[in-house]
């Protein structure tokens, strides 16, 4: 994969939260073309608010600045609530990490997956089903008229989350962001979500945007890896052996690896990266 | 799987009904142990200070007072389920009957009452929840605030003062004006629905005139519960991942408000609705005596201070009943709403 | 509590520290902090009220019946021709008489039957919240309004009618509470000495329960407010001619359409009685209860 034309642009981009000082989100640069990248980072790190503030998802306690916001020719932060509704769920999408939480309750599957059709290509209910049947298909659902009709607590996490992948991957968007899509999921079904969501956007020519605290995984499946501590971008590398910040090396060492078992996992020292941040170079 | 959650359906609605046999009996046990409370006499009070030992000993013995507690307690239950809850003193008649008259001008009030509340209650919630810390929100804040804490009988005669006496712009205290009072025939009970029945739409907009204050007032107290309420229960479900997943599928608010978090709170509003309206029928008990309304609160007002148990025991019953039974009701509602209440897989 | 905006769960243990800051975040809550103000103004007035009110609740004087307010009477006066204002600066202590009353009573009572339940659960613990439930589901006021009917009208009764059916969410809340504490570490530590149960209950498990059942005590408060000035309008709480609120707003209800201010003068005394103690119940429901936070 090649980087022929950049989708997203992000320059210096800052997010503070209300009442906060801390910011959640510092200074971070990243562009994107056609592609995978995936952003690797531990709980806190800024890895879920930088992928929903590209969204514009945020609350309204969080303020997003950047020197430069650009997806697919749009200048994200100038744009009004109407125009990013647009684009929402139409030319770039989220794919959260629980399917329990990200799926209404109390509305019935078909109706959910429907609901992007119905949003972006004006499609009569009757149409938008048909496509939503057709979206189901295309995730592997077995006996999608029944599955239609279901509610999200009858079906298992698998299930759902391709549901979820139907729903957001129904109007082919150039950009999806997916934020822990399996670290819910049951361990046996990460492995055959997270093919299918490879097989998809590559099919539709999309680009990913993979959010994990996984780095082996994200290292396996994705051209490139962002690495972001503290809200901030520590070093990015195509290949995990070329990596050389500590927290990296730290993070690589906190998982485990099948081809060189260890007796005990590595606790990452904090007080080595956090010396390594205010001498600002990695060591 | 559908006859194993039909039997599971069947044992959660069995232990509801069950739940509901248990309060209703303690509320009559309850009832029976406040009647034998009393400090007065209820034999001396029917045959007089003055009679014969022998007059008073088989009075005593009609009332069966001279029966052990347990025998007196069933029978007492007996007559309650034939529907014979003694004479009133107050009116002379049957309680029965008596209720039969009074309960559906407290019905009617609490209805109206109810109806005002969640039509001025849900939409305040949603706008407060919805724009959070806003004007709007504050002024939901203080709207709530004061309506918990006013007290309901005091509002209705500053309501009186102000609306009838000062701007004349209400009817005043009882359901119609004097020179309307026994023109309609009594055929539901409520005045409202019996002047339509009749045709008589002068005096339906004068009846009109006349509940529309006491509606009201009663409705406030139950509208701040509800507004806030329905404040805290859209806040939680904004917060969700499904509203953020809606969100990022480009919906716009109004299509998060109606499809995505009513249906999930709706459940939940139609449970507020059933508790307002049970405390509704309390307030309604005081509210009347303000507004000389010819409800079960006037009637158990006007038995309690010349000591008239019977009438006093029997609306404390009815009105119990009613309350449980709204409770009993909004679980039902529950269960059948919401899909996660329903069959599992 | 330093401003941090993750709200995480609170250990009961942090919450006798809870309270005791309450105070300092009270200061970021204004509404809550007048609140506070009105309520401690009451509880004043109430104890100063031979000193401070202007007239004796009793002089009648039939020069100065039903007169509107006035420099002389600030708030009027009544049929008898007595100062409201005096009335209702008297009145504050037959209220808060009744609510510390009720409070004193189902306070206790409540964290009895609640962490009896929960310490011990099982059928006691059925049993007790299968009653707790039951009187729950009871329209209180109404049955309140019966038993004081039963008992006799008076300031007495009109506690304990409130009482009786007051109990019932403080035995929830402290049940709740119980159930959380008895799995603690430090119980278990206690239990593997040889402390007994009532060691345990008294000393272990109780204390922590109290924080919670305060806060819910004084929520409960603006309630009591309103079912004792009902039951005194209604006549069956304290009697004429004691200066009542409720009572007093009965007796001003024959001249509402002319004389206002007697029945409208004592439901303000209500109102903003109530309206403290709401406030401060909920400012102390938002600094023990992460999730009404704001932000």
């Amino acid at each position: 994969m090649t980087d022929t034309k950049e989708i997203l642009t992000v320059q210096n981009l800052d997010v503070t939260f209300a009442r906060s000082a801390m910011k959640a989100v510092a200074g971070v640069s990243l562009s994107l073309g056609q592609g995978k990248v995936g952003i690797v980072g531990e709980s806190g790190s800024g890895k879920s608010t930088l992928g929903r503030a590209i969204m514009r998802l945020l609350p309204p306690s969080a303020t997003v600045t950047a020197s430069k916001l650009t997806f697919d020719g749009n200048p994200l932060l100038s744009q009004s609530e109407r125009e990013m509704r647009a684009l929402r769920g139409n030319r770039m999408s989220l794919i959260m990490q629980d399917p329990r939480y990200s799926l209404n309750p109390v509305l019935p599957i078909g109706r959910q997956v429907a609901e992007t059709a119905i949003l972006h290509k004006g499609l009569s209910k009757s149409a938008a089903r048909a496509v939503a049947a057709e979206m189901l298909d295309r995730v592997r659902i077995k006996d999608v008229a029944r599955v239609m009709e279901s509610y999200p607590h009858q079906i298992s996490g698998g299930m759902g989350q391709r549901v979820m992948i139907a729903a957001m991957l129904l109007s082919r968007p150039r950009l999806v962001i997916a934020d822990e899509p399996t670290s819910a999921l049951d361990v046996s079904v990460r492995g055959e979500v997270l093919e299918l969501l490879n097989e998809l956007v590559t099919a539709d020519g999309s680009s990913l945007l993979l959010i994990s605290h996984d780095i082996r995984m994200v290292a396996s499946f994705c051209d490139r890896i962002v690495v972001m501590y503290k809200g901030r971008i520590v070093e990015e590398l195509s290949r995990l052996s070329d990596a050389r910040h500590p927290y990296t090396l730290g993070l690589i060492a906190a998982m485990p690896d099948a081809r060189h078992p260890v007796h005990r996992l590595r606790v990452p020292d904090r007080a080595t990266f956090d010396a390594t941040e205010r001498s600002g170079s990695p060591a | 799987m559908a006859s194993n959650s039909e039997t599971s359906v069947a044992a959660a609605w069995g232990g509801r009904i069950g739940q509901l046999v248990l309060s209703l009996f303690a509320l009559i046990a309850v009832t029976f142990v406040i009647g034998r409370l009393l400090p007065t006499d209820p034999v001396g009070a029917i045959v007089g200070e003055l009679a014969s030992p022998e007059a008073y000993a088989a009075m005593r013995e009609r009332l069966g007072l001279d029966q052990p507690v347990v025998v007196q307690f069933g029978r007492y239950i007996w007559n309650l389920l034939h529907g014979d809850l003694g004479v009133a003193a107050l009116t002379g008649r049957p309680v029965t009957e008596d209720l039969a008259l009074a309960f559906p001008a407290t019905l009617e009030l609490a209805t109206l009452a109810v109806i005002i509340s969640f039509v001025l209650g849900v939409p305040l919630g949603l706008a407060a929840a919805l724009n959070r810390d806003s004007w709007i929100d504050q002024f939901a804040r203080i709207i709530s605030l004061v309506g918990h804490s006013i007290p309901v009988f005091w509002f209705g005669i500053v309501g009186l003062v102000i609306f009838y006496a000062g701007l004349g712009w209400v009817g005043g205290p009882g359901r119609v004006d004097v020179y309307f009072e026994g023109l309609v025939p009594s055929v539901t009970g409520m005045i409202l629905i019996d002047t339509l029945l009749a045709g008589e739409t002068e005096i339906f907009w004068n009846a009109l005139s006349h509940i529309i204050l006491p509606a009201l007032m009663l409705a406030y107290a139950a509208m701040a519960y509800i507004t806030r309420m329905t404040r805290a229960f859209t806040l939680e479900q904004i917060g969700q991942d499904y509203v953020t997943a809606a969100k990022a599928k480009g919906a716009s608010p109004a299509r998060l408000l109606f499809r995505h978090i009513l249906p999930n709170i709706s459940v939940q509003l139609v449970t507020i609705l059933a508790i307002s309206y049970g405390g509704l029928l309390e307030g309604a008990v005081v509210t009347e005596i303000v507004f000389s309304w010819p409800g079960l609160g006037q009637y158990m007002t006007s038995a309690l201070l010349i000591g008239d148990m019977n009438a006093v025991l029997a609306s404390t019953i009815m009105i119990g009943v009613v309350f449980m039974t709204l409770n009993f009701l909004s679980d039902i509602a529950y269960s059948m709403l919401d899909p996660r209440t329903q069959e599992k897989r | 509590m330093n401003g941090t905006t993750l709200s995480r769960p609170r250990p009961m243990a942090n919450a006798w520290g809870t309270l005791h800051s309450f105070f300092g975040e009270l200061r970021r809550e204004p509404l809550g902090f007048i609140g506070l103000m009105l309520i401690v103004a009451l509880i004043l007035v109430a104890i100063l009220a031979p000193w401070i009110a202007p007239y004796s609740p009793s002089r009648q004087s039939l020069s100065e019946v039903l007169q509107p307010p006035s420099v002389a009477h600030w708030m009027g006066t009544d049929e008898f021709g007595r100062d409201i204002l005096s009335r209702l600066i008297w009145g504050a202590q037959i209220t808060m008489r009744t609510v510390l009353s009720v409070t004193a009573i189902v306070g206790p009572i409540g964290l009895l039957i609640g962490v009896t339940a929960g310490y011990f659960g099982g059928r006691v613990d059925a049993v007790l919240m299968r009653i707790t439930d039951i009187v729950l589901s009871f329209p209180s006021l109404i049955l309140a309004l019966a038993f004081a009917a039963a008992l006799g009208a008076g300031l007495g009764t009109a506690i304990i009618a409130i009482s009786l059916t007051a109990w019932p969410p403080i035995a929830r809340l402290a049940r709740a509470e119980a159930l959380i504490v008895r799995n603690t570490d430090y119980v278990a530590a206690a239990r593997l000495y040889g402390a007994s149960n009532l060691r345990l209950l008294t000393l272990y498990i109780a204390p922590m329960c109290i924080p919670s059942v305060v806060v819910r005590l004084t929520l409960n408060m603006a309630t009591i407010t309103l079912t004792a000035a009902s039951l005194g309008f209604l006549g069956l709480g304290a009697q004429p001619p004691m200066p009542e609120w409720g009572a007093m707003i009965s007796a001003g209800r024959r001249f509402m359409l002319d004389q206002w201010w007697v029945a409208v003068m004592p439901g303000f005394a209500i109102l903003f009685t109530s309206l403290a103690f709401n406030v401060v119940g909920d400012a102390l429901r938002d600094v023990l209860d992460p999730r009404h936070t704001k932000n």
